[in-house]
């Protein structure tokens, strides 16, 4: 018997051997510090200090006055400055944020399921909520000053009135998109409507929900902050707005700031607990 | 597992008779899905009902299992009329349809969540609900599958979970709309010889409901030919092969020419369209 032996091409030879090279680094830590960066982890971060840095720039090469746009390091040595006012500001409005985002939830959740209940409630409720949605809610702050007064309840209130259009309606389609094929199977075991919701719809519409909290926290934010910066005495909105009347524009940014960590930290709340509650429908980043 | 048949009923006691029955959707101008239909189904018998696309043989699951009530006629299933959907059928659709939060287990135990007679029982007697779960798993070939969530399974492994979910409460007809549709031909085949196996084990009456004339005729001992839409019965064949049968059988002439006599019907039944 011959065995034929097939001579090696020397590229991939060499191409081996780099390889071998590489292993044989990484096995003894000595890999180029550039080469052992987990490049998608670290963009989050990399890209904000670009983005300051660009900003930093910005304001240095055009010369930018402090009342018009401060630099990142101004924008830094306000929250240093006025950081006790700040903090309490600040925990004020993620305070109205979270409350009315709570009421959002609760209302939406059973609002939602109210009119994924039937078609018709479905048909008669649906035009009636896109125009309510169509509302800029700052329009309703006024109204809610009149039968609340200034302060935390219109906050509350508005928050609440922003954020919880998404979520009725990712819960009302999570449940009017249920396979006709897996109703017909319960009804025909006898199946009333309360257990095809509980077994299927109620499950299903889950991921839509918590999806839809992403987007609400964020609203909640905004519709917050604007309330608080036309009709009351606290809160991050307020704030910004009287350091805006004393044209102290790097307080202002510091106001954005803050608001800008804190909805990204409630953000990654909810994402998380999308995760958490609904790993089913992420399938593809389950360990299977 | 083997039941008696005939507990003191008549001896062809029918499961399933369903007499001149109109079904139109969509109010009285509505589309015409079956019209004047006919057909019979025995206790413990394993019907075949095959025809052309659209001849309304999805209709016809849908007013066997009480989905649908008819306009005109009588469906009676188990002697009484069907006014509400009837809570003695298991149902298997082309379509899987396993809940994606449930493990293959808890999908499979569904049915009983449900059914008036085991939703109370379930709590207290889980453990030998689960245990009879397991046992079908076994017989369809799943044994240790059931922790696995259903997007975990092949689609052949999720039509087998289909079926023991279809089987679980002991249902006394099996309703099965194109069940083996979307399978490779190895897999179909494996999935006959279950359905067959459960057939003879069970003493279940079946209806399946099919395109594939191989399949009608492997499995059924009466293959009903529907028309086109509107649709109804145009004609009906015993199957005359031995049970048990093997999937040999399959290529056998005498096999084949009925399997080309269907077709020639089924072909017939679309030029009068």
């Amino acid at each position: 018997m011959t065995v034929f032996v097939e001579p090696v091409d020397p590229e991939i030879l060499a191409r081996v051997e780099e390889n071998d090279r590489r292993i044989a680094e990484a096995l003894a830590g000595k890999r180029p510090l550039l080469e052992r960066i987990d490049w998608v982890r670290a963009a989050p971060v990399l890209y904000t200090l670009a983005l300051f840095a660009f900003w930093e720039l910005f304001v240095l090469a055009l010369d930018m006055p402090e009342t018009i746009l401060p630099s990142p390091m101004k924008v830094f040595q306000a929250i240093g400055e006025y950081w006790s006012p700040i903090w309490k500001n600040s925990l004020q409005t993620l305070y109205t944020t979270t409350f009315g985002f709570i009421i959002a939830v609760i209302a939406g959740l059973l609002l939602g399921l109210f009119i994924g209940w039937s078609k018709t409630i479905y048909a008669g409720l649906y035009p009636l909520m896109i125009g309510f949605n169509a509302i800029p809610k700052v329009a309703l702050v006024p109204i809610l000053v009149i039968w609340f007064g200034i302060g935390t309840i219109p906050a509350v209130l508005t928050a609440f009135l922003i954020s919880f259009f998404p979520i009725v309606v990712n819960v009302a389609t999570g449940l009017a998109t249920i396979e006709p094929e897996t109703e017909d199977v319960l009804r025909a075991l006898g199946a009333k409507k309360m257990d095809i919701m509980l077994k299927v719809g109620i499950p299903r519409s889950m991921p839509y929900f918590f999806g839809s909290l992403k987007i609400a926290i964020t609203l909640a934010f905004v519709g917050s902050v604007v309330s608080e910066t036309v009709a009351s005495n606290y809160g991050l909105g307020n704030m910004m707005s009287s350091a805006q009347s004393q044209f102290n524009v790097p307080l202002v940014f510091a106001g954005l700031l803050m608001l800008a960590i804190e909805g990204i930290a409630m953000y990654a709340l909810m994402a998380w607990l999308e995760r958490r509650m609904t790993g089913w429908a992420h399938r593809s980043t389950m360990g299977q | 597992m083997m039941r008696p048949l005939f507990q003191g009923e008549l001896p062809v006691a029918n499961l399933v008779s369903i007499e001149n029955v109109d079904m139109r959707y969509g109010g009285a101008a509505g589309t015409l899905a079956v019209s004047g239909l006919n057909l019979t189904v025995a206790k413990g018998e394993f019907a075949a009902v095959v025809g052309p696309s659209g001849c309304g043989k999805s209709t016809l699951m849908k007013l066997v299992t009480g989905l649908h009530i008819p306009q005109k006629g009588n469906v009676i299933v188990a002697e009484k009329q069907v006014t509400e959907p009837v809570s003695i059928v298991g149902m298997a659709f082309q379509n899987p349809t396993m809940l994606p939060w449930r493990t293959t287990l808890e999908n499979i135990l569904l049915p009983l969540e449900i059914v008036e007679k085991h939703r109370k029982r379930l709590r207290t007697h889980k453990k030998e609900y689960i245990e009879k779960a397991e046992r079908l798993l076994e017989i369809v070939g799943l044994k240790g599958f059931g922790s696995k969530f259903p997007w975990q399974l092949s689609g052949g492994m999720q039509q087998r979970a289909n079926l023991c979910r279809a089987l679980i409460h002991e249902p006394e007809l099996l309703m099965l709309d194109e069940p083996f549709g979307a399978l490779d031909a190895f897999t179909r085949e494996e999935l006959w010889c279950v359905i067959r196996d459960l057939h003879a084990a069970q003493g279940v009456t079946i209806i399946l409901v099919t395109h594939d004339l191989r399949e009608a005729v492997f499995l059924a001992d009466k293959i009903f030919v529907m028309s086109s839409r509107p649709g109804r019965v145009l004609a009906e064949h015993q199957v005359p092969f031995a049970r048990p049968r093997d999937i040999n059988l399959t290529y056998e002439t005498a096999f084949n020419d009925m399997v080309h006599k269907l077709h020639a019907e089924i072909a017939n039944a679309r030029v009068a369209a």
